[in-house]
């Protein structure tokens, strides 16, 4: 059975066979297909639905039984923008107090043919039932208008919630993949002395960062394509300016946490330690650096601090080319400080780097 | 015959407070295709040396080559030539034991089979299995088949057989045996004495950072003066207190020594010794509990070099054979 000397087979190359090995690794922990496929998806189907802008109407509205009722719940049903109910006079006050109807319409006290309204002047919601209610029973009983009016909608595409959140978690997975994906990942090999197993082969140092890298940003472009796909379909969120720029941005976005994950990992011997620095390093980013909500809402005082955060230039210049279509080039002061983060962060996690 | 590994006044102190002097001062040579066995109790230094041999840790002091090259201008080189296995690697989780073998096989390049390094050290039924469901001892040959991967001139081996049953122990002996008999050479440490009594041409004793003997085991046996051990308890306390003196006029006796409540005797003879044992128990009406004569090993050569025990869980699996 000994091999005999001559028989040599030939190899995979050190690189791709990396690459292979930890791209199934990857797809052989649930874990991780969850929280970077999954994960983000469900971020924009929860928060797309809950801050979607809707069109005002679905006005609640009481009338009090009586002669003129039956009339006017028609009217306004047909109107299509009022919940209309009936109700005796007891009930229709409580609705009103308890704040279950933004407006109660009673028959006119003073003359039979005209209508009584109770609304709430605090409330927006009411004033608008109000007035819009007025107007149609008006129009019903035969108002005309003095001058014609057309109404036209002006919701424009990109200025709703979700426009502004996918380029924010875009960048949410980006900073997650670096950390944990070359971070997090070489900690845990560092650990199984793997790293120093690795050494002691003929293997090149620079293929296997290289090859961790590279896997790394295998893992983000399906990741990117599932968000952008999800949220066209979902909510059709389109990218004003080039997917090249988007796509652009993505590989220094990579570049840039892939740097500051293997500085996260350069020196770390135990899983806390990783973990610790890695929540250090993330928190002010997800708080700070507008993922959820523009950093422009923090004081004044720290907003230079929070434009100097890695994940900050990044989400921005994301924001600018998918929301206004803005060119790379008036980027530029952002493309660099991305860059030099990734860029320092590479170097110094390259001169600190223990292999064991 | 020439030097496969040497290292002289081979020095390591970890930094710390207070920093440990793991290493203090180790010469090797190690021959061409000789099996060489560095033994000692646990702390000793022997992962320390063998790591900076593998050119894993930098020495505080003290030369090193390996296979006439050094690790400062010819790493690469030696990398490619040596196999090892750490005292403790655990391989990704997630990869099968073959894929494990095949990311090893591309780091080098030339080397063997992955499926024919996995089927020689009896691997091949779990060879599709995820390396997180193997036992202990399959992952230890997982460990030697990567070491074997690249068709190395130079094993490192660094306890290959602890935790492992006496089946696989007798396995991996069998696989390095083979490996021997093809030329190459192995440096392995163990703390089992006996281990390398059957597997190693040459060891060397290390304590406290030092090699304190050094030799064929049967050498280093010889030094003991005699070659048999006999170990003999008592019924009587009074038999079992008395001192040493009182046991080493027997003839042929060079050494006595008590290990609990068992008396062990080196001897030359031991048929010359056994009747005046007898005799003298009689004399005095003591019986005896015990009494069994072996061949002097490793470890009694350990216990006379630095008086303490070596491994009290020496759970091998060879019963240590009497004779006569
Ligand atoms: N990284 C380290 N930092 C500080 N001290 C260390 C380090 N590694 C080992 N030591 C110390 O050096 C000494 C020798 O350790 P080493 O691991 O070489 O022993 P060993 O002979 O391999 O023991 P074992 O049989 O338990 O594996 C021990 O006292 C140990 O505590
Ligand atoms: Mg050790």
């Amino acid at each position: 059975m000994n091999e005999l000397p001559g028989s040599y087979e030939r190899r995979q190359h050190p690189f791709v066979s990396l690459i292979a090995a930890r791209v199934r690794e990857f797809i052989r922990e649930p874990a991780a297909i969850f929280w970077v496929y999954v994960f983000p998806l469900i971020m924009v189907l929860a928060l797309g639905l809950a801050f979607r802008d809707k069109p005002v109407g679905g006005f609640t509205v009481v009338v009090q039984a009586g002669a003129i009722a039956e009339h006017v719940r028609q009217v306004l049903t047909d109107d299509g923008r009022f919940r209309v109910s009936v109700c005796d006079e007891a009930e229709s006050r409580r609705r009103m107090r308890t704040g279950r109807a933004e407006l109660l319409i009673a028959p006119g006290a003073d003359s039979p043919a005209g209508y009584d309204y109770y609304f709430d002047p605090t409330q927006a919601n009411s004033v608008l039932a109000r007035q819009l209610a007025d107007a149609v029973l008006q129009r019903a009983a035969d108002r005309r208008d003095a001058v014609t009016v057309r109404d036209h909608a002006a919701t424009e595409p990109g200025g709703r919630y979700v426009d502004f959140l996918v380029p924010g978690l875009l960048g949410m997975g980006l900073l997650g993949g670096g950390l944990w994906g070359v971070g997090f990942a070489i900690v845990d090999l560092r650990l199984r002395k793997l790293l120093k197993r690795y050494l002691a082969t003929p293997m090149k140092r620079s293929q296997f960062l290289l090859a961790t890298m590279t896997s790394r940003l295998l893992f983000t472009i399906p990741e990117v394509l599932l968000v952008l796909l999800f949220s066209h379909w979902l909510f059709g969120v389109t990218s004003q300016g080039s997917y090249w720029a988007v796509g652009f941005l993505i590989l220094l976005g990579t570049f840039e946490f892939c740097g500051i994950g293997l500085l996260v990992a350069s020196r770390a011997q135990t899983i806390e330690a990783v973990s610790g620095i890695m929540n250090a390093v993330m928190l002010p980013m997800w708080i700070g650096s507008g993922i959820f909500f523009s950093p422009e809402r923090f004081p004044e005082s720290v907003q230079p601090l929070l434009a100097f955060l890695p994940l900050t230039p990044l989400i921005h210049a994301l924001r600018s080319v998918m929301l206004e279509s803005t060119s790379l080039v008036s980027l530029a002061p952002q493309l660099a400080l991305i860059f030099a983060w990734g860029g320092i962060s590479f170097a110094l996690a390259l001169r600190w780097f223990r292999w064991n | 015959m020439s030097c496969a590994v040497h290292c002289s006044a081979l020095t390591k102190t970890y930094p710390g407070k207070p920093p440990v002097e793991a290493v203090r001062g180790i010469d090797l040579a190690i021959d061409e295709g000789e099996c060489f066995g560095v033994l000692g109790p646990n702390g000793a230094g022997k992962t320390t040396t063998i790591e900076i041999l593998e050119g894993l840790l930098e020495p505080s002091s003290g030369d090193v080559s390996v296979l006439g090259l050094n690790w400062r201008d010819h790493g690469a080189r030696i990398r490619q030539q040596i196999g090892i296995s750490l005292q403790e690697t655990r391989f990704s989780d997630k990869l099968t034991v073959a894929e494990t073998a095949r990311l090893f096989r591309s780091f080098y390049p030339r080397g063997l089979r992955p499926d024919e390094v996995v089927s020689r050290v009896g691997l091949e039924e779990k060879s599709n299995a995820w390396v997180k469901h193997l036992s202990g001892g399959q992952r230890q040959r997982l460990a030697i088949a990567v070491a074997l991967i690249g068709d190395p001139a130079l094993l490192f081996l660094d306890e290959p057989t602890t935790g492992l049953d006496p089946h696989s122990r007798r396995q991996l002996w069998e696989i390095i045996g083979q490996f021997r008999s093809q030329g190459r050479t192995t440096l392995l440490t163990t703390h089992y004495m006996e281990e390398a009594e059957r597997l190693c041409d040459r060891v060397a004793i290390v304590d406290h950072g030092r090699v304190i003997a050094s030799g064929t085991p049967r050498e280093l046996i010889a030094q003991l003066g005699g070659h048999h051990v006999v170990e003999f308890s008592l019924t009587a306390r009074e038999g079992a207190e008395q001192p040493p003196s009182f046991w080493i006029d027997l003839p042929t006796v060079v050494s006595c020594r008590h290990e609990g409540m068992a008396i062990h005797l080196t001897v030359t003879q031991p048929h010359r010794v056994l009747p005046a044992l007898v005799e003298r128990l009689e004399r005095r009406g003591w019986e005896l509990a015990s009494l069994v004569t072996r061949h002097a090993s490793l470890d009694d050569v350990f216990v006379t070099l630095t008086g303490r025990a070596l491994e009290s869980d020496v759970d091998s699996d060879d019963e240590e054979e009497p004779h006569e």
